[in-house]
Order: C-alpha cells, then structure tokens, then sequence
C-alpha cells in the first residue's frame, strides 16, 4: 500500500443521526440566504405578515384567556380546559399532517435511494426520518403556539423558566403524533403499494377533517357563550369541568403547563408525558425494524393501473366542439389531471363541507326568531357575508387557480417548445378555473342572500359584485401563480401555502377591501331611505361608487391577466 | 433548414452560449458535441423556443423563432434529455394531446399513433398513465411525441439515453430514413460513437463556442490529424484529458 493510501485511510465512525440530517438541514440554510438576498420589499412584507400574524393570534388569545380567567364560578377551570381543546385541536392536525409527510420523508423522498444503498444503521435512520417528519410536519403548529403559550404566561405571570416547562411539555407532544404516524404508513405501506397509500392517506386525511369539521360544528359550540341553553348550571359546569380523557396525551401537557401556572407540584403528568413519548419512540423503532425493509420495496413497485375518466374525454370534445384544437385538448387534458390526482380532487371534499358549514351557520343566525328585524341589521348580515363569500372565493382561487401554471412545472419544455399560443394556455387555464369558481359564487350568494331573507336591491348588488369579484380574484390568482411560480413541487396541495399565494391573499383580500369600502356608502343610503320609507333614488354618488367598483374589478382582472401573460413568455423552462 | 445567427444566452456575468453561427441544411443530420456545461443543451433548448435568447437569431425553414413562433414551431419536433411527460395521462392520451397542440387531430393522427406506439413497442402499455413507464419507455414516449405530427426539423438532446440497444438502432435507423427523406436533424451526444457513425456533419462546442465544425474528413484535415478518431479529435480539441495516476482512487 502506497504512502497516499495510507494517508487516505481514515477510519470513520458509522454515520450518525446529524450526518443523514446534514443535506437538509444545509438546504434549509440555503434557502433561508436566498430569502434574506430577495428584494428588502419581499423581506419586509414577509416580517410585516409574521408580526402581524402573531400579534393578531397573541391578541385574541390575550383577550380571551384574560376574559375566562375572571369569569365567577368558572374561571379556575375554563383557561386549563380551553388549553385541552387547544392541544386537541393542535394533535388532530398534526396526525394528519404526520401521516402525509412521514409518506414521503420515510418511503417517496429522493435521498431514500442514496442512505438506503449507504451502510447506515436502522436506528440512525429512522431517528433521522423521523425527526425530517417532526420538522417538517409540527413547525406551522409550532409558530401558532408561541403566541398562546406567551398569552398564557403573561395572565398567568409564568416567569422566565414558563419556557423551558412549555417546551419540556411541547417537545414529547410533537414526537407522539409523529411516532403514530410513521407507524400507521408503515404498516399501510406494507399493505398497498406507495402511490395507493399516498392517494388513501389523501382521502383519509382530507375525509378526517372534514369530519372534524362537522363534528366541531354539530357540537355547536355557541352554545357555551350561551350557557342559558344549558338545563341548568350544573350542566354546564359539567360540561366544561370534566376532562377530554384522562388517558389522552394532550390532557397530560395541559396539566404540565397549568400545574406551572397554578404553582402545583404534580410530576404524573410529567412522568406520563415523557415515558409514553420514550416507548412510543422506541416501539416505532422495532417496528421499523421489522416492516421497513418490505415496505420500501413496496414503495418502489405499484403504479395506479386502474385508469380513470377514459370515456369522459370524448363527451367533452363534444361538448367544447366549437373551440380550436389544441385550446380543447388542453382544457380535457388540465380537467383528466385534476380528476386522477387523488391530492388534488379530494381537497373538493373538504371543500364541499366548509361551504355547507358555512350555510349551516348562516341559516343558525338568531336572526329570523321571530321577533321583528330592523331592515339595517339584515342589510348589515347580508353585506358582510358578501364580504365573507369574497374572502371564501380568494381562499378557493388560492387553491385550485393560484396552482395551475405551477402544476406544468417539468413538463413546460413541450409547451414551449409546440407552436401553441402561450396566451391561449393562459386563457384556457382562466375559464377552467373561473368557470366553476363563478358557479360557485353564485350558488353561495345566492342560497345564503335567500336564507337571509335579503332585499332585491341587496341581490342584485350581491349578485352583481360577487360575479365581477370572482372574475378579478380568478385572474389575480392565476397572475400571481405566474410570478411565484413552484415548478418543483411534488405535492399540488403544498403551492398555495408558498410566499406567492401568500401575497394573492393579500392582494385578493385588498381588492375585496376596497370593494366593499366603496359599496358601503350605497347600501347604507338604501338602509336610510328604507328606514325613512321612501323610495330609493339612483342618484349620481351612488352610480360612481357601484362604477368605481365594477372598474376596479374590471381593471383588476385584465391588468392581471396582461401581467401574467407577459411572465409566462419569459419563464425559462 | 435551420440557421443560427449570433446566438447568445448570458445568465448575469456568465455567458453559455456565446453567438454561435450555424446552417444546418435540409436531408443533413448535425451532431453538436462538446463537454458537461459546454452549452449545448442551452443552445437546444433555445432553437426549441424554450429558452429566450439573450441575442442573436433562430430560424426554423426561414422564419424567424421570435417573429413567427408559432409557423417556425409547427416545422419541428423537440426531444429533451429529460423525458418528462404527465403522469396522470396514457400514453396514447399523451400522444393524442401532444398532436393537439400542433393543430391536429382525427382518424389519421390515430392511426399515426398506433403506428408509432407498435414501432417502439408501447402499444401493450398504450392505455396504462406514463407514471408506469420506465425511462427508456418514456424516452420512447416522448421520442413518438416528437414524430407524431411529421415534422420537418428534429431537435434532440442526448436521444440514445435510456434505450435498450434494439431501440436505439430502431432510432437511428429512424433517423436516416428522415433524412434522406430531406428531414434535417440537430442532435447533441456526448456518444461519440453515434455521432461518427450517423452524423453528416459535426460541431464541437466549447466555452459557448462553436470551435470546429465540419465533416469528420474536414475535420481531420482542419487539424492535421491523420486517421485519428472522433474520440481523439475531440480530446485534443476540448483540453483533452493529462495521463494521470489512477491507482490511488482504489488504494485501501
């Protein structure tokens, strides 16, 4: 062995833990610097939405916890109660959450190939995996909970060492849904192939919320700012005083948080907390052990053989016969896409039931019960769920539209490189989206306007502005994809949350904004002239302020559209 | 067929492609050879209308890429190095979008697909989503793609990659049939062999920089080298490669 060998033989320990992390953690670094060397504006906007966001979640956290704990009779009770919920709440999201990023961190990611050929240990790897799927799925519920821990220190006087307990609670509530999670993929890995698995855990995640949704509103939860409707005190003070489950995680942490605050010296839920999270780490580990192998190579095999909508296609050339060729195929072909990507339809699920919800509760306003109505409140309700119809449709665009010209993302090479016009593609992928959208628009408007027993005026002003808000929202959406285009994702659902669809939100809810402010002056001179009992008169103010609306909105739209337009031609595929 | 003219791709400061002039004439296959990151894929992807040119012009038979896209874009067919197709879409369902998109459809775009997806033995798989086609298959996937409407011009970066050794004889075969048809072809390889064995005419690329071009006869005669092969013609034109000592990279 030459002298350079020997020089080169260095013996190294077995790869650790930091070692596999490493590539992410430096990626994450680097996309960290590439942020901070964008625009000081992006930046900016960036601080200003966090700070916002905080203080605003501060706020109302703040308010209420102060509220409850001065409640008579309750307050000693309600804060740790309303905390559980909390908990649960943050638990059932985070399950789900783990159950779809532990798929893709343990079984889909593209390093797999790589650490699985190299000679790691088991256990490395999977504390590795597992704590890549802990980040990735707990650190939105994270951030959401400084800002509630901080209101419940500040009312409580935590002191400094409220921190450290609060992470010591928060870090083993973490790892128990992340453990559950990469349990529950393995073992259905072992069953179905990855991509089944990845379209089943899609269903079951999106089926799972929209139960919890239903459930949480089913509950009524009203009714505790009623307690009137309870039988009598005691009911309610039952309902409120007794535990979720005492053999329930978040019941655990919420004890070792409230026992700091309410200076009580308990270390069961310490010890509970802490131990379970120790042998759920360590079962999911044998079991890891034993199934991994199997269900990686599971992983590789099993394409969706099952093809969907083969016979579809030809009912809507039929259908879309009067357009040109390649604007047809390309509108059946975004259609097929959406409908065979079980990440993408099923999100109409969840959809579906947030918009009957949203009816439900508005067919729940103690509006009609009745007593007489005065002509303002009604007009009020039915202005301000115009407002709210607008917010929901922003918040659809953000998830159906805003993705679109994303979701070409590898395969723009052949749009490009084919003669079509790449303002025909914009257009086509406008009224693909706007289309239903605008259906939808005028579904919710229209139901919820006749639920409220809502004037003629006040329809046709809902009408009227929710159609041209859609059209602007629509194009704002698309426009916006186009700028902050995410042409490397591999999940559809993750698009909207990126900085792109942060700043449509923005832009989507100035618009409405704006809108709104400039209707108000009419309707309120129709609640005047209502109220008065004359006719109402179609004076000059009112015709500029429902014309500045509609151009605002008009403009909107085609400055958008133009804006996209112009990005796409110079997007480098 | 195809003619480039000053053609230049800066990104910042640094420049891939540095205004290249070349005539590729109808019934000639050219292959554009030249090391990793020498610009070749750049210079495709803009003759293509992928990419937008910093400067300098393409022209697909006589029109202008930028002022007539849309006529110079119906003459050619673009096969990448990466075959991405969607994922969610069959084969034929793939084929048929692809012919769409060139303002063609009907019975004789069927029967031109059935035809194509049987030469590259993608029938059986036809109506299974392209999510389960290996690599070579989408390579073959795409390759169809880029036939299905008869163009005149094909561009194509790196097309032996992923075929089985039958398939890429069928594609050569393919690719000579096209030509003396009086089809033009561009082809980049780093396959030197495949390029001395099909190509009419040759250019190296260097730095973003034609720096030979020619026959292999011209260009063995432009640099006096005898009899030498492509391989070492190309070795000696792109730095080539210093005799090192290699033993050490296996010591233990």
């Amino acid at each position: 062995m030459s002298s350079t060998a020997e020089l080169l033989v260095v013996p190294v320990p077995d790869p650790g833990v930091g070692t596999v992390l490493l590539p992410k953690w430096r990626t994450a670094l680097a996309r960290v610097r590439q942020e901070h060397s964008g625009t000081p504006l992006k930046l900016l906007l960036l601080a200003l939405v966090a700070a916002g966001f905080w203080s605003a979640v501060f706020t109302v956290a703040y308010r209420v916890l102060k509220y409850a704990r001065s409640a008579p009779e309750i307050g000693s009770f309600l804060p740790q109660k309303m905390l559980g919920v909390i908990l649960l709440a943050f638990a059932s999201i985070l399950l789900l959450s783990n159950l779809v990023t532990a798929l893709s961190t343990f079984f889909l990611a593209k390093d797999l190939d790589m650490l699985i050929a190299a000679p790691i240990d088991w256990m490395r790897l999977y504390l590795a995996k597992l704590g890549e799927t802990v980040a990735h799925s707990s650190w939105m519920v994270a951030l959401l909970a400084i800002p509630i821990f901080t209101a419940y220190g500040i009312v409580y006087d935590g002191g400094p060492w409220f921190w450290l307990v609060a992470l010591g609670a928060f870090v083993p509530f973490l790892l128990l849904p992340a453990v559950l999670g990469a349990v529950i993929t393995l073992v259905l890995v072992n069953v179905f192939p990855a991509r089944r698995t990845r379209d089943l855990l899609s269903l079951v995640a999106i089926g799972a919320m929209a139960i919890v949704v239903v459930t949480l509103r089913v509950l009524q939860p009203e009714r505790l700012a009623r307690p009137e409707g309870f039988r009598n005190l005691v009911d309610f003070l039952g309902a409120l005083q007794s535990p979720t489950s005492p053999f329930l995680p978040t019941e655990w942490t919420a004890d070792i948080i409230m026992n700091w605050l309410n200076r009580v010296a308990d270390p069961l839920p310490i010890a509970l907390l802490w131990s379970t999270a120790g042998a759920f780490v360590v079962l999911g580990a044998l079991a890891h052990k034993r199934l991994y192998r199997n269900g990686f190579t599971k992983a590789q095999e099993g394409a969706e053989q099952y093809v969907r909508g083969k016979r579809w296609p030809r009912i809507a050339s039929r259908l879309l016969g009067g357009l040109p060729v390649a604007k047809r195929e390309f509108i059946i072909k975004d259609v097929l896409l959406f409908f065979r990507d079980t990440t993408q339809w099923s999100q109409l699920i969840l959809l579906a039931v947030l918009l009957l919800v949203y009816i439900f509760n508005i067919r729940a306003l103690p509006l009609f019960t009745g007593e007489r109505v005065s002509v303002l409140l009604v007009t009020m309700v039915v202005f301000l769920n115009l407002a709210l119809a607008g917010f929901v449709l922003a918040a659809i665009a953000a998830r159906f539209v805003f993705p679109s010209v994303s979701l070409e993302g590898k395969q723009l090479w052949l749009l490009c490189s084919s003669p079509l016009d790449l303002e025909a593609l914009m257009w086509s992928k406008y009224w693909t989206g706007t289309v239903p959208l605008l259906v939808l628009a005028l579904l919710i408007t229209g139901v919820t306007n006749v639920l409220l027993q809502a004037s003629p005026f006040m329809m046709a002003v809902s009408i009227g502005t929710i159609t041209l808000y859609t059209l602007a929202t629509s194009a704002l959406a698309l426009c916006f994809g186009t700028l902050f285009p995410q042409f490397d994702t591999e999940n559809a659902a993750q698009i909207p949350t990126s900085f792109g669809g942060l700043v449509y939100m923005m832009a989507s809810v100035c618009l409405l904004g704006v809108v709104i402010a400039l209707e108000a002056r009419p309707v309120l001179q129709f609640v005047r002239a209502n109220q008065a009992g004359v006719p109402l008169e179609l004076d000059l103010p009112m015709a500029v302020m429902f014309g500045a609306s509609a151009v605002l909105c008009l403009a909107s739209t085609l400055i958008a559209l133009r804006i996209g337009l112009r990005r796409i031609r110079e997007i480098d595929a | 067929m195809i003619r480039l003219t000053n053609l230049t791709k800066r990104y910042g400061s640094f420049t891939a492609v540095d205004g290249i002039d070349l005539e590729v004439p109808s019934g000639e296959l050219f292959g554009f050879l030249g090391p990793n990151g020498a610009g070749k894929t750049t210079t495709l992807r803009m003759i293509a209308g992928i990419l937008k040119p910093t400067s300098g012009v393409v022209e697909i038979g006589g029109d202008d890429l930028e002022r007539k896209p849309r006529k110079a874009k119906t003459r050619m067919g673009f096969i990448p190095d990466r075959p991405f197709v969607y994922d969610k879409l069959t084969g034929a369902e793939f084929l048929r979008f692809v012919a769409a998109l060139y303002g063609q459809e009907g019975p004789a775009i069927e029967r031109r697909m059935d035809e194509l997806l049987k030469l590259f033995d993608l029938a059986p798989w036809k109506d299974e989503l392209t999510e389960s086609y290996s690599h070579g298959m989408r390579q073959k996937l795409i390759i169809s793609s880029a036939l299905i409407h008869q163009p005149e011009v094909i561009v194509v970066d790196e097309p032996m990659v992923g075929l089985d050794p039958k398939s890429a004889r069928l594609l050569k075969d393919l690719f000579r049939e096209f030509t003396s048809r009086g089809g033009t072809i561009l082809m980049s390889t780093h396959t030197l062999e495949v390029a001395e064995d099909m190509c009419d005419r040759i250019g190296i690329i260097q730095g973003g920089k034609i720096v030979a071009c020619g026959t292999m006869a011209e260009l063995r005669h432009q640099f006096a080298a005898g009899d030498a092969s492509l391989e070492d013609l190309f070795l000696r034109l792109t730095g080539g490669t210093p005799e090192l000592e290699l033993g050490h990279v296996f010591d233990r």
